[in-house]
């Protein structure tokens, strides 16, 4: 019952939040803290507890749905969805502390949608991950959308319907082409068994025959594209994370976006083993045009949000490429990836977020000498854009090189290629950093810029201990990352090449 | 007499009502012109009827004047409204229902 | 104990940071004390190490399981070798002194608690560097080192110059890091294990077009991080930086451990005679290229860097020798971090007495006013140039001599390299403290305090004993040769012929800068009116111009595109199809005009459509 709870928490609460009477802002703000920290908590102790061995389903639980069609509500975690879903709880409370007075000021109730729209949000995260059902899989993907539509476009900067309608649609069209498949699998799946299943297990089990997966891989190829996003479905998130609150994006980038990469390790793999490694060789050169083209973007970028949107393009290229070289450490090291990604970028868009309070722009143009004037607030965004750029010490380091090591066992150029983009990250973050945080202040800077709250501390610091805690201990997600990655290894039936050297000892 | 006959008559009543409702402007008109319309097409009924020696033409036939009828009684109370607020009776003056 | 040399200094950064301003007043003291306990520990392993016998001597620390995912496992875990002693003795050695001597120089800065963290910092990236047991874990050290020389570089980050010159160093170090990732991948794919004890043992077994690979990804990384060419640029502007920072991580230490990386790979430089050519030819080029840059700069710091490019490029060159060079690449290593640490905190102190004025066309006659400066300054540059029997002559002589049995083009590089070394270093000796005095209005010139000279003078002893010391009483060729291996270099010149036309060059070298500038006046200006050559030196022989050229320009270019490309290309269709849908929409509403009998005329157009279909169909 744990995961169905895990759901349940946070939506009682949204409920609870959303019933306070008008006037109670502050306690809606602390009930929705409460809530979503025990969510947390809740999360880690499933996470604490999972198999360092076992790498099939666990936790699970199944109740009939609709039986007419075989859909159940049947949640359960391997060790990738458990550490997603830790890492999508820890990041709820840590942004709903950053986004604290985000919307003190627009106006009444304004306050309490945005809380509960988070905590519904969360629901959702949990599901996303937790579902083994594909058709609930589905509905929590497409129900996702709901909160953070709202949530970008009530709440953001001057753009914010225009962007909001941009990924509502995006995501849209990715959904369909995924319904689109999701229905041919069920069909193929009543071809085989007798009775059409959209169970995880069952159709990981299926002997899908190479055209069939073919078709019904690229549908959800493409939403999970879109969702990851990979260059060229990408132009949504700039946009939507420039417009929206720094916490929604935050969530959007840390969380959501992963659903894509997660449904890539999760479903594709399994599901259509053949087309996925007859597709491979393609994805993993979009996987390197994302990279490179996401780096590029990002050191063009004159806005700060968009230049943290652009890395994630290319941080999400790292994490494809992992999984589509299909060895261990490439699997391990894009699971790994997308735990610390969701950290590092989250900090990198809280601490944006904490510059565009007090400046009141986010125009990279607009800041500089900011290290004079706070020192400690400089000193954490050079912190949150060292763990965007990988700094070994860091955990983004581990699943970086996790990933290019990966990549280099399935290809010796592509790995070459890749490894240059951590050049390109280097400029990204560090020119921003001169140009935001170096030099002389200019007055308007000295006048806004105030040195970081406690509030705000209270918002990164744990972001920042996890992830430099993560970079010297990854065997703590490892350990149970590992085994599910094994398993998806068997679904896909491949195994690593060993050492070139004959007897070379491990 | 051929009974036909007297389909290419509904089809020439039909046309006329066609084009009444098409290019006239004043509401009672247009309405009378659907009337038209609906005759003709009960004419065709009750002659195809006639022609196959069935009685559903004849049955149809009923069913529309009643709808015909229903239609009248709408139709008239909707005009008359019109003209009540707008002292005209022309259908083109009453367009504010477009994009 | 292993650990706690990492610990000490990493403990005083992590509390000098978090600690914030309430650490102002004792952090100084504290990052010092951090610095020397780490030494102490140094000391007393060394002293355990030498009570055994050869082989033993190494000492393990495995602490934990760092990373291990299918067949890769890296642990993280300590090997302390006669190697990385003598690496750990030199970076907590000197770093404490130069620790020491930034109470002094830092004295009046804001910021300095932030400084003396830092400091710690890099002590402890630099200890895990050259204790790690694997190269990834050297990599955590080898990028740690990197973050730490970028915040000191640009300590003052007020400066638009210090920024960009950070900035800069970060991320062509990361080019060389490209080297040492790709480095570390063909190691695990090849020998599936990064330990350096694993890929020396299976290093035999594997083809040699791997291994040789291998060697040039390491060299790669040892370019970028000991700024040899092609990645050389970043080193000049590092001068940028607080000169402390200039002496103990752009001179001593951290930019030697390029050099470190090689000898510690020796199994695979061993096995492939490109590489170790490339090795070779990369230092030969580096030790002109910088001694050349030296000669032209006003500058004092730039000047000494272009000193340590030149020098560190002798020991790149030494290491690609092979066993006949790995233990003196590092023996000259160790003269050299501390000859050029004191070289450089003479600078600073000279600096420090003038105002900050680095430019030496504003010194002279010095002598008479820091005579404390003059003479440590003075020791330095004896062993710098190579006078017997100070330390830089042991070291470079026998790197010469090696490279005469290598090959003659090589040692004759080795040999006018001396020569100019001993040009330039003359010539910044007599511009600073002979001649006349072309101090500039209002500056006094005055000895430091005891706190940065006595560090000064206990490096002064090294320059003059270190040498001797390590050569006839550390018998430091054989203090190595356990772990590196030594091989007698093959000797096609005899010492006692090569030594007197070694100093023979050396002193041509000298005099004719004597000449040129002690025994005529020095223009307070620089001459404008000066050959092609001097110009190239003046700008660093183009190579940031190149690299502007090449790279900088053209990625903007291309990012610019990209961008362009983004807005208008990718999302100009995604809004483009947004728009057409949109605009198909609004011209397919205009048909709804509220006129009943438009809408009756649709109707009956499609009802006659319908009609007609059905006929078609039915014939």
């Amino acid at each position: 019952m744990l995961l169905t709870n895990l759901m349940a928490l946070p939506l009682i609460g949204a409920a609870v939040v959303f019933a306070l009477p008008i006037g109670r802002e502050l306690l809606a703000k602390q009930i929705a803290l409460v809530v979503s920290l025990a969510t947390a908590f809740g999360a880690i102790y499933l996470g604490l507890n999972m198999s360092t061995t076992d790498g099939g389903l666990q936790y699970v639980e199944s109740y009939q749905w609709i039986p007419a069609f075989g859909i159940n509500w049947s949640v359960g975690v391997d060790g990738i969805s458990a550490v997603l879903i830790v890492m999508a709880t820890i990041l709820v409370p840590l942004v709903m502390i950053a986004g604290w007075n985000d919307v003190e000021n627009i106006g009444q109730g304004t306050v309490k949608g945005y809380f509960s729209l988070f905590l519904v949000l969360e629901t959702f995260m949990v599901g996303v991950f937790a579902a083994t059902d594909l058709f609930l899989f589905y509905v929590f993907f497409e129900a996702m959308l709901i909160p953070v539509y709202f949530l970008i476009g009530r709440f953001g900067g001057p753009q914010r319907a225009y962007a909001a309608m941009k990924f509502l649609l995006y995501s849209l069209v990715g959904g369909l082409f995924m319904l689109a498949s999701l229905i041919g699998l069920y069909v193929a799946s009543g071809k085989e068994l007798g009775n059409g299943t959209f169970d995880f297990t069952a159709l990981a089990g299926l002997n899908m025959d190479p055209a069939t997966q073919k078709i019904l891989f690229l549908g959800f190829f493409f939403a999970f594209a879109v969702k990851a996003p990979m260059v060229p479905f990408h132009t949504w998130l700039p946009d939507a994370a420039a417009q929206a609150t720094p916490a929604t994006s935050t969530l959007l980038v840390g969380v959501l976006d992963k659903v894509g990469t997660f449904g890539m390790i999760r479903y594709l793999l399994p599901i259509f083993p053949d087309a996925s490694k007859y597709y491979a060789p393609v994805i993993i050169v979009l996987a390197v045009i994302s990279i490179f083209y996401g780096a590029l973007l990002a050191i063009g970028q004159t806005d700060l949000l968009r230049l943290v949107a652009f890395s994630s393009v290319s941080h999400f290229g790292f994490i494809v490429m992992g999984i589509f070289v299909m060895t261990s450490q490439g699997l391990s090291g894009s699971s790994l990836y997308m735990v610390n990604h969701g950290f590092s970028t989250g900090a990198l868009f809280i601490v944006v977020g904490f510059l565009m309070t007090r400046r009141g722009s986010k125009y990279i143009a607009d800041f500089g000498g900011v290290n004079k004037v706070a020192p400690v607030l400089a000193g954490v965004v050079l912190l949150a854009g060292l763990s965007s750029l990988a700094l070994p010490g860091m955990s983004s380091f581990v699943s970086e090189f996790l990933v290019l090591v990966g990549t280099f066992a399935y290809s010796k150029t592509t790995a070459v290629i890749a490894t240059f983009g951590i050049v390109l990250a280097a400029v990204y973050i560090l020119w921003m950093y001169q140009r935001t945080m170096t030099g002389e202040p200019s007055n308007e800077v000295k006048e806004t810029v105030k040195e970081i709250s406690a509030r705000e501390l209270a918002a990164v610091t744990p972001l920042i201990a996890l992830i430099i805690a993560l970079g010297f201990v990854p065997q703590v997600a490892l350990n149970i990352i590992n085994p599910a990655v094994e398993q998806v290894q068997q679904y896909v039936d491949v195994q690593d090449e060993p050492a070139a050297v004959e007897g070379a000892k491990a | 007499m051929n009974a036909a006959n007297y389909l290419v008559l509904a089809g020439i009543l039909f046309t006329i009502g066609a084009f009444g409702v098409l290019v006239r402007r004043n509401a009672i008109i247009v309405f009378m012109s659907v009337e038209m319309m609906l005759n003709a097409a009960n004419l065709a009924f009750v002659a195809a009827a006639r022609i196959n020696a069935t009685l559903d033409g004849q049955v149809a036939a009923f069913f529309v004047m009643v709808v015909a009828a229903a239609e009248v009684v709408v139709g008239l109370a909707i005009i008359v409204t019109i003209f009540r607020t707008r002292k005209s009776a022309s259908i083109d003056e009453a367009s504010l229902l477009k994009y | 104990m292993i650990s706690a040399l990492i610990g000490l200094p990493l403990a005083g950064a992590t509390i000098l940071l978090l600690g914030g301003r309430r650490t102002n007043a004792w952090g100084h003291y504290l990052a010092v004390l951090m610095s020397a306990s780490s030494f102490f520990v140094g000391v007393s392993l060394f002293s355990k190490m030498l009570g055994l016998e050869g082989e033993e001597r190494a000492l393990h620390q495995h602490l934990f399981d760092w990373i291990a995912v299918g067949t890769f496992n890296v642990p993280f875990a300590l090997h302390l070798d006669q190697l990385s002693i003598a690496f750990v003795l030199l970076i907590t050695g000197v770093g404490t002194l130069i620790h020491v001597y930034s109470i002094g120089y830092m004295e009046h800065d804001e910021n300095r608690r932030k400084f003396f963290a830092y400091l710690n910092l890099f002590v402890a990236a630099m200890l895990l560097l050259v204790l790690a047991n694997n190269y990834l874990l050297l990599y955590v050290g080898w990028e740690g080192v990197g973050l730490a020389s970028y915040l000191l570089i640009s300590f003052w980050q007020h400066k638009p110059s210090a920024a960009v010159a950070g900035k800069k160093a970060f991320v062509v170090n990361r080019v060389g890091d490209v080297g040492l990732s790709i480095a570390v991948m063909l190691m695990f794919v090849t020998f599936g294990s990064v330990t350096f004890e694993g890929v020396a043992e299976a290093a035999t077994k594997a083809d040699q077009q791997t291994v040789t690979w291998i060697g040039l990804a390491l060299l790669l990384a040892a370019c970028g991080k000991s700024a040899q060419f092609p990645l050389q640029s970043w080193l000049l502007d590092a001068m940028e930086g607080p000169t402390p920072v200039s002496a103990l991580i752009h001179a001593a230490t951290m930019v030697t451990a390029g050099v470190y990386l090689i000898v510690r790979a020796h199994a695979i430089f061993d096995l492939s005679e490109t590489a170790r050519t490339a090795v070779v030819v990369i230092g030969a080029i580096t030790l002109l290229l910088g001694a050349y840059i030296g000669t032209a700069k006003d500058d004092i710091k730039k000047g000494l860097a272009g000193s340590t490019m030149s020098q560190i490029g002798y020991m790149i060159l030494a290491a690609g020798l092979g066993p006949v060079g790995y233990v003196f690449a590092i023996f000259h290593l160790l003269t050299h971090g501390m000859f050029k640490a004191g070289l450089f905190l003479g600078a600073g102190s000279v600096m420090h007495g003038m105002h900050d004025d680095v430019n030496m066309r504003h010194y002279g006659a010095l002598r008479g006013f820091m005579k404390v400066t003059y003479v440590t300054f003075g020791l330095g540059f004896l062993a710098i140039i190579g006078i017997p029997p100070f330390a830089g002559f042991w070291s470079k002589d026998e790197i010469i001599h090696a490279a005469f049995g290598q090959s003659t083009v090589i040692g004759l590089a080795t040999l006018i390299g001396a020569g100019v070394t001993a040009f330039y270093m003359t010539r910044m000796m007599t511009m600073t403290f002979f001649g006349e005095a072309r101090w500039e209005d209002g500056v006094h010139p005055h000895e430091s305090s005891n706190v940065m000279t006595i560090p000064m003078i206990v490096l002064a002893f090294g320059s003059v004993f270190g040498g001797l010391l390590m050569l006839f009483v550390g018998d430091i060729e054989h203090w190595l040769e356990p772990v590196v291996g030594f091989a007698k270099p093959e000797h096609h010149v005899s010492n006692t012929t090569l030594i007197p036309i070694t100093l023979a060059v050396v002193l041509a070298g000298a005099s004719y800068a004597w000449f040129k500038y002690g025994r005529r006046p020095v223009p307070v200006v620089a001459p404008t009116e000066v050959s092609l050559l001097t110009r190239a030196a003046r700008a660093d022989a183009y190579g940031d111009a190149l690299n502007e050229a090449v790279f900088m320009r053209p990625g903007q270019h291309l990012t610019r595109s990209l961008t362009f490309f983004d807005a208008k290309g990718i999302d100009g269709v995604v809004n483009g199809l947004a728009a057409g849908i949109g605009g198909l929409s609004a011209r397919t509403r205009k048909t709804q005009t509220g006129y009943a009998r438009n809408y009756a005329a649709y109707m009956l157009g499609g009802a006659a459509l319908i009609a007609f279909i059905l006929y078609l169909v039915r014939l």
